[in-house]
C-alpha cells in the first residue's frame, strides 16, 4: 500500500477543560480499504472521528486527505472532502421524510424537486443495494431504515471516505449481516471505510486493518489477519484481562419475586410498546432481556417502577398487584425496588445537584417535618462512595462533572443501599470501559447472591449470555422467547430479536 | 468561512474571574449605553451622573430608592420561586394586581376594622389573590403541560382590563366628579412607617431570608428544585409533579399579590389599574441576573431601583424622557446577559499560520508556507489563563457521546 | 358585515406581520418574546422617517430595518452568546419600549404627512372587490395589507418548497442533523432571526402609520404578545397565520361593533376578549397529535457544536 492514504492524521491532540481527549493520535486509512478503531469507552474514537467530520476541531496536529492538507472548521468543508460520517445517534430530523433528509444542507436550484430527485435516490440505492423508501418520514422509520437512510445520505454527497460510529449497536444480527455486506460493497467500489467499535467479533470478521486507541492515545495498528482477539483486548486495556463475566450460581432455589400477566402499554405517541408481556423475575436470579432498541425495553422497565401507564395486565410483587400504583405508592407499600433507568443524568439523578442531594433523591420524603435533613445524607454519601469506590473531588461536586462510570456508581450505590429486593437495571454498562463494566456485574451478581432478583436490559449478547440466568427477548413489545442463558446461542437469541417466534424450549417459564 | 477564534467550554471558573468578566460587562453596557446617549445629543456623564444623583443624592432621595426597590425585591422572590422550578413565570404584574385588588377588596369594605386586624387581612387577602391567580395557568401546566408562557402573560393584560373596568365602572369614586377613581382607603388601611419609609422595607427583608432558607433547606425547596432539573427525575423519585407545581406557583403568586398590598396601601392608598408599574415584569430580569439566588436578588433590585428612581430624576432635572431608563436598562441587560458566555466558555484564538504567528499573538496569519496544520495558540486577551483548576475525577471520561 | 370584515382586516394585519414574524424566527429554531418590543421599534422608526421624508417606502424599509436591528442584537446574545431566549426577548421589549418612547417622545401628537396616507389609501381591485364577502377581505385594502397576502403566499413557499426553506426547517428541528449535514447553521438563525424581527417591525409600522396615523406612546399594546400566541394557534405554518390573525382583527374590533348594535357592555371588559381567547387558543394548542403541528424539536434550546 504505497498510493497515497485517503486519510493520514498526524499528531491529532484534542482537550476539553481540562480532560485530554485525544492526545498525539496518528491513524492512516487507505482507499479500498475497511479500517477499524478499536478503543474502549472513553479511548477518544468518537471524538477523533468527530474531528475528521468538521464537528471538532483539532487543538493540534495535521489532517491530510487524499494527500492535501485540510482544516474543517464545520461538516460542510468534510463533506466537500467526501468524507461522510453515520454518528451513532443518527442525524436525521424526525418530521422530515427520507428524501428531504438526504438533500439537506446540499446546494443546488433554489426549489426542492422531489421527482428528480426520487429518480436519483433510487439510483444510488440500486448501485449499492440499499433499500430507503424516499417518501417515508423519519419518525416512521425502525432503527434499521435510518440507518440505511444515514448511509443513502452519505453516498448521495459523493463520499468515499465512510466513518460509522458504532453502526452495530442497534441492529439485530441479521441486520448486522446486511450491513456488512454493504461495506464491502463499499470497498470493492474502492471507498474508504472507517468503522468505530469496541465488538471484538466484528472487528475481527469485516476489517482489513486495526487501529486501537487507549486513553485517548493511539497503541498501534495492525493488520486484521495478524491478531488474535486476547492480543487486541491487551492492548485496549492495556493489561491482560479476563474476559470471563462470573456467573454466580444461585445459592438456592428462587422463588416467585415479580409477576407480569399479560401486560400491555401504549406509548404516547399511541403505538403499542408492550403487548401482553407476561413473564416472571425470581429471587436470586440475573434476568437478561434482550431486543432491538425500542422494542418495549424502556416501557417494560418504566411500568413496572410505576413511571408509566398500562393499558391492562397485572404486575405482582410478592404477590401485591402493583400496576397502576405510582412510584411514591409503591414505596409506601413497603416494596423495595432499585430502578437504574437508561437516562442516567436525565430520569435517575439531578445532573446539577451534588452527591449528597442525589443520595437523598428518595428517602428525603420519609424524613420528618418540612427541613431537608442534609446531614444524614452525606453520611451516607460517605459510605457509599467508600464502599463503591467513587472518584470524585468532594461530596458538594455536581454529578453532572464526574465521569460515566462514576456517575453510574452514584446511581447504583443509592439504589443498593435501600436494599432492594428486586433491582431493574436499563443498559447499566453502557458508556463505560472495560473495568468499570466489570465492577458493575460484580455488584449485580453480589446482589443476586444476596437473594436480589435483577433485571438486566442489555445490548451486548455475549454479555447477556455470560452474565444472566436466562434471557428474555422483547421484539415490537411482544416477548418472543425466554431462553436458558446457559445453553441458548447468540443466533438464537438474534432470531428471536428479529421477531421470530420460539425455536425450541428454553428455560421459559 | 473560518472564523480566527473558537469558544472552549471551561470546566470551572475561579470566583475572582467571573467577577471581573460581570464587572466589565456592566463598564462596557455602560460605555455602550453613553454612545447611544451622545447619538440623542446627550452627555453620557450628565446622564449617568444625574441617575446616581436622583437615586442616592440626598436622604429623601434614598428614601425613594428603597421604596422602589421594595416592590421590585418581593416580586423577584415570587418570581424565583417559579424559576427555580423553570417555570416561566411571566405573570408578574397580574399577580401583583390580583393582590391588590383582593387586599383593597377588604381595606375598601372593612375599613372600620382596627389596624392592627385589618392590614394583616390585607396581607392575607393579597397573597391569596395573587396566589390563586397564579395557580390557574400553574393548573393547566400541571394537569395538561399547557405553555405557561403565553398563559401567565395573558394573565396580566386580563387582570389590569380587569381592574381598569372596576375603576371606570362599578368601584368608581361617585364622590370624586367625574375623575375615574377608586376611593381612598381609610387611615386603618395604610402601612405605616419606619424612618421615613413604609414598612413594606422590613417585610421585604424578612421575605429575603426566608425564601432563600424556603428553597436551600425544606423538603418542598428540594422538590421544586428536582422538578425544575428534570421532571423526569421527578417523576422517578416520586415527587408528586402536580402538587409541587401548584404549590409553587401559589407561593410565587401569593408574593407577587403581598406587592400588590404593599403598594396600594402605602403608595396609592387605593386601588389603580397601574399598580403594578412593571415591577413584574422587571423582576423577570433581576430574578435571572441575580441568578435565582434570593440574597443577590436583594442587591440587585437595589441596584435597579437606583436606575428606576435615577431615570424618574432625569425627567424632572434635564427633561429628558423616562424612558431612556429603559433604553439604559436594556443596553445593561443585553451586556450581562451576553456575558455569561464568557463565563461559561473561554475564547481561544486560532490562527492557521506559523510559530512566529503564535510568538505574535496574531489573531490571522495567512501562512508563507502553506501548511494549515491547524494549529492553536491562546492569546490572553479575554483568558490567558489556561484551565489551571485542573481537575482529576479518577477514570476520566473523555469520550463525547460515550461519556453518557 | 362586509364593513365588518374589511375592519377586521385593518385590525389584523399588524397581527399577521408580526406572527409571520415570529413563525420564521421559531421555525429556524429561536423563541423571540421581543415581538412587542421590535414592533415598537418598527412603529417609531416608520413614523420618523414618514414624518421626516414623507416617502411611505422609505418609512417601511426604515421600519423593516428597526425590527431587524433589534433582531439583531437578540441573535448576537441568544445564537453567538448562548444566551436564554426567554429572558433576552423580554430584554429585547423592554428595550424597544423604551427606544420607542424615548424617540418619538418629542412626535407625540404629530401627525403622518399625507403623501404616506395618500399611499396608505384602500385601492380596489376591480371584479373581486364585487364578489359577496370574500371580495371585502381581499379588495378595497391598503397596499400594507396586500404586502401582508404577498408574504403569506411567499412564504409558505420559501418554507416547504425551496432548500433554503428546508435547511431553515431542519436547523430548527434538529439542529445538530443540520450542522452534520453541512447547513450552516449560525448564518441560517441569524438570517431569519433578522427577517422575522424586520416583519414585526412591518406590523408596528403598519400601526403608527395607518391603523392611527398619529404618533402616541405604546401604541402595539400587547399585540406582539398575542402574535407569539398566534404562532402556537397556527402551528407555525404562514397560511393558518393568516387565519388566526384575522379571527383575532375580528375579535378585537368586536366590541365596537356590539355596541352599535346596541348591545351594551363595558368597553374594558370587551378588551379583555382577545387576551383571554389566547390563553383558550394555548389550551387547545396544548392538543395537538400531529408531530409536524408540534412545535420545532429544538426550539429555544442554545447550539454549540461542541456541547458534549
Amino acid at each position: 500500500m504505497t498510493a497515497t492514504p485517503a486519510i493520514r492524521m498526524e499528531n491529532i491532540t484534542k482537550s476539553f477543560g481540562s480532560v485530554t481527549a485525544n492526545d498525539g493520535i496518528n491513524l492512516t486509512v487507505y482507499n479500498g480499504e475497511i479500517h477499524a478503531l478499536l478503543g474502549e469507552n472513553g479511548a477518544g474514537k468518537s471524538t477523533l472521528m468527530n474531528m475528521l467530520s468538521g464537528i471538532y476541531r483539532p487543538d493540534s496536529g495535521s489532517v491530510r486527505v487524499n494527500g492535501e492538507p485540510v482544516n474543517f472548521a464545520s461538516p460542510r468543508d468534510s463533506i466537500k472532502k467526501g468524507i461522510g460520517m453515520i454518528h451513532q445517534h443518527f442525524k436525521l430530523v424526525d418530521v422530515m421524510t427520507a428524501a428531504e433528509n438526504i438533500i439537506l444542507g446540499r446546494r443546488g436550484g433554489f426549489f426542492t424537486k422531489e421527482a428528480s430527485l426520487i429518480k436519483r435516490i433510487a439510483d444510488i440505492s440500486d448501485r449499492y443495494g440499499l433499500d430507503v423508501n424516499p417518501r417515508k418520514k423519519v419518525y416512521e422509520m425502525s432503527v434499521g431504515e435510518k440507518q440505511t437512510l444515514e448511509i443513502v445520505k452519505v453516498l448521495y454527497r459523493g463520499a468515499r471516505i465512510l466513518i460509522m460510529d458504532e453502526p452495530t449497536a442497534v441492529l439485530t444480527p441479521q441486520e448486522i449481516d446486511g450491513l456488512f455486506r454493504i461495506i464491502r460493497n463499499m470497498k470493492e467500489q474502492g471507498c474508504a471505510v472507517v468503522i468505530i467499535t469496541h465488538k471484538l467479533n466484528e472487528v475481527m470478521e469485516i476489517s482489513d486493518r486495526i487501529t486501537v486507541l487507549r486513553r485517548g492515545r493511539s497503541v498501534d495498528t495492525i493488520r486484521t489477519e495478524d491478531v488474535e482477539i486476547p492480543a487486541l483486548i491487551e492492548m485496549m486495556v492495556g493489561r491482560k484481562v479476563d474476559m470471563k463475566i462470573r456467573r454466580e450460581a444461585p445459592p438456592v432455589e428462587g422463588k416467585e419475586l415479580l409477576r407480569l400477566d399479560r401486560v400491555t402499554v401504549v406509548d404516547s405517541d399511541r403505538k403499542v410498546a408492550l403487548d401482553g408481556v407476561s413473564f416472571t423475575l425470581n429471587t436470586s436470579e440475573i434476568l437478561g432481556v434482550a431486543g432491538v432498541a425500542g422494542s418495549g425495553q424502556k416501557e417494560l422497565c418504566e411500568t413496572i417502577a410505576g413511571l408509566q401507564s398500562a393499558e391492562k395486565g397485572r404486575i405482582f410483587f410478592d404477590g401485591k398487584n402493583i400496576l397502576g400504583k405510582s412510584p411514591r405508592e409503591i414505596i409506601r407499600l413497603g416494596i423495595r425496588m432499585g430502578f437504574i433507568p437508561e437516562d442516567r443524568l436525565g430520569m435517575g439523578l439531578v445532573a446539577s445537584m451534588d452527591i449528597v442531594r442525589n443520595i437523598i433523591l428518595k428517602e428525603y420524603q420519609g424524613q420528618k417535618g418540612i427541613v431537608l435533613k442534609r446531614g444524614f445524607g452525606a453520611e451516607k454519601a460517605r459510605g457509599i462512595i467508600e464502599r463503591l469506590d467513587i472518584q470524585t473531588p468532594n461530596l458538594t461536586t455536581p454529578v453532572s462533572k464526574l465521569s460515566g462510570g462514576n456517575i453510574q456508581k452514584v446511581l447504583l450505590g443509592r439504589e443498593i443501599d435501600s436494599d432492594p429486593k428486586a433491582l431493574i437495571t436499563a443498559y447499566p454498562v453502557r458508556g463505560l470501559d472495560i473495568g468499570a463494566s466489570y465492577r458493575i456485574y460484580d455488584l449485580l451478581n453480589e446482589q443476586k447472591s444476596r437473594g436480589v432478583g435483577v433485571i438486566f436490559i442489555g445490548e451486548d449478547l455475549d454479555v447477556l449470555l455470560e452474565l444472566c440466568d436466562r434471557v428474555l427477548v422483547l421484539s415490537g413489545g411482544k416477548i418472543t422467547g425466554i431462553v436458558d442463558a446457559r445453553r441458548a446461542s447468540k443466533e438464537e437469541i438474534g432470531f428471536l430479536m428479529a421477531g421470530g417466534t420460539h425455536m425450541r424450549g428454553g428455560g421459559g417459564s | 468561512m473560518i472564523f480566527p477564534f473558537m469558544a472552549i467550554k471551561r470546566d470551572d471558573i475561579p470566583k475572582k474571574r467571573a467577577a471581573v468578566i460581570r464587572i466589565s460587562s456592566v463598564l462596557l453596557s455602560l460605555l455602550f449605553a453613553g454612545v447611544v446617549l451622545l447619538f440623542f445629543d446627550l452627555n453620557p456623564f450628565v446622564v449617568f451622573g444625574t441617575i446616581i444623583e436622583g437615586s442616592v443624592g440626598s436622604a429623601a432621595r434614598i428614601q425613594q430608592t428603597i421604596v422602589k426597590a421594595v416592590p421590585l425585591t418581593v416580586a423577584s422572590l415570587g418570581v424565583l420561586v417559579a424559576f427555580k422550578m423553570k417555570f416561566w413565570n411571566i405573570g408578574g404584574e397580574g399577580q401583583i394586581v390580583m393582590g391588590a385588588l383582593a387586599a383593597s377588596f377588604v381595606a375598601l369594605n372593612f375599613g372600620d376594622v382596627p389596624r392592627p386586624i385589618l392590614l394583616p387581612l390585607m396581607a392575607i387577602a393579597a397573597v391569596a389573590g395573587g396566589g390563586v391567580w397564579a395557580l390557574i395557568p400553574a393548573a393547566f401546566k400541571a394537569k395538561m403541560g399547557t405553555n405557561e408562557v403565553i398563559f401567565t402573560l395573558m394573565m396580566n393584560y386580563i387582570a389590569i382590563k380587569f381592574v381598569t373596568y372596576l375603576q371606570y365602572g362599578p368601584w368608581r369614586d361617585p364622590a370624586s366628579k367625574g375623575f375615574p377613581k377608586i376611593p381612598n382607603f381609610s387611615d386603618n388601611g395604610l402601612l405605616p412607617s419606619l424612618f421615613g419609609i413604609h414598612i413594606g422595607w422590613i417585610f421585604a427583608l424578612i421575605l429575603v431570608v426566608l425564601v432563600y432558607l424556603f428553597i436551600n433547606y425544606t423538603k418542598k425547596g428540594y422538590e421544586i428544585a428536582v422538578v425544575g432539573a428534570s421532571i423526569d427525575t421527578a417523576k422517578y423519585a416520586g415527587i408528586n409533579i402536580p402538587s409541587v407545581i401548584m404549590i409553587a406557583m401559589f407561593v410565587s403568586g401569593g408574593l407577587c399579590g403581598l406587592v400588590g398590598m404593599i403598594q396600594a396601601s402605602a403608595i396609592e392608598k387605593t386601588l389603580v389599574y397601574g399598580i403594578s408599574a412593571n415591577y413584574g415584569f422587571t423582576a423577570i430580569i433581576t430574578t435571572w441576573l441575580a441568578r435565582l439566588n434570593a440574597v443577590a436578588v436583594l442587591f440587585v433590585c437595589v441596584a435597579f431601583a437606583m436606575l428606576l428612581q435615577g431615570a424618574a430624576f432625569i425627567q424632572l432635572a434635564m427633561n429628558v424622557p423616562a424612558a431612556v431608563a429603559g433604553v439604559v436598562q436594556g443596553v445593561l441587560l443585553f451586556f450581562v446577559l451576553g456575558s455569561e458566555f464568557f463565563l461559561r466558555y473561554r475564547i481561544r484564538f486560532t490562527g492557521r499560520g506559523s510559530l512566529a504567528a503564535k510568538a505574535r499573538g496574531a489573531r490571522k496569519n495567512p501562512s508563507a508556507d502553506g501548511q494549515r496544520g491547524g494549529e492553536v495558540y491562546e492569546t490572553g486577551k479575554i483568558d490567558g489563563e489556561s484551565s489551571a483548576d485542573e481537575r482529576t475525577c479518577g477514570e476520566t471520561s473523555a469520550d463525547g457521546e460515550e461519556a453518557r | 358585515m362586509s364593513g365588518f370584515l374589511a375592519a377586521a382586516i385593518v385590525a389584523a394585519t399588524p397581527l399577521l406581520f408580526a406572527t409571520l414574524g415570529e413563525v420564521i424566527a421559531e421555525k429556524s429554531g429561536s423563541l423571540n418574546l421581543g415581538v412587542e418590543g421590535m414592533m415598537l421599534m418598527g412603529a417609531v422608526i416608520g413614523f420618523t422617517v414618514a414624518y421626516g421624508t414623507g416617502n411611505p417606502a422609505a418609512a417601511m424599509i426604515a421600519a423593516f430595518a428597526a425590527g431587524g436591528a433589534g433582531a439583531f442584537i437578540f441573535a448576537i446574545v441568544t445564537v453567538s452568546l448562548q444566551a436564554n431566549q426567554v429572558v433576552t426577548g423580554l430584554t429585547l421589549t423592554i428595550f424597544g419600549s423604551g427606544f420607542s418612547s424615548f424617540v418619538g417622545d418629542r412626535m407625540i401628537g404629530q401627525s403622518v404627512p399625507a403623501s404616506v396616507l395618500k399611499f396608505f389609501a384602500p385601492i380596489d381591485i376591480p371584479l373581486i372587490g364585487d364578489i359577496p364577502f370574500v371580495g371585502s377581505v381581499l379588495s378595497g385594502h391598503d397596499a400594507f395589507v396586500y404586502l401582508g397576502y404577498v408574504m403569506v403566499i411567499v412564504l409558505s413557499i420559501y418554507l416547504y418548497r425551496t432548500r433554503a426553506g428546508l435547511n431553515m426547517r431542519a436547523v430548527g428541528e434538529n439542529t445538530a442533523a443540520a450542522d452534520a449535514s453541512g447547513v450552516n447553521i449560525t448564518l441560517y438563525k441569524y438570517a431569519h432571526i433578522i427577517f422575522g424581527g424586520g416583519l414585526c417591525g412591518l406590523g408596528g409600522a403598519y400601526l403608527s402609520l395607518v391603523t392611527v396615523p398619529i404618533w402616541q406612546a405604546d401604541v402595539v399594546t400587547g399585540r406582539g404578545w398575542i402574535a407569539v400566541a398566534l404562532v402556537i394557534f397556527a402551528s407555525w405554518n404562514p397560511i393558518k397565520a393568516f387565519f388566526g390573525a384575522f379571527l383575532f382583527g375580528a375579535l378585537s374590533i368586536l366590541g365596537l361593533r356590539l355596541q352599535s348594535m346596541g348591545i351594551h357592555i363595558s368597553q374594558y371588559l370587551v378588551d379583555l376578549f382577545p387576551y383571554a381567547a389566547t390563553i383558550v387558543i394555548v389550551i387547545i394548542g396544548t392538543h395537538k397529535n400531529r408531530k409536524e403541528d408540534l412545535p420545532p424539536g429544538n426550539l429555544s434550546e442554545p447550539y454549540s457544536r461542541e456541547n458534549r
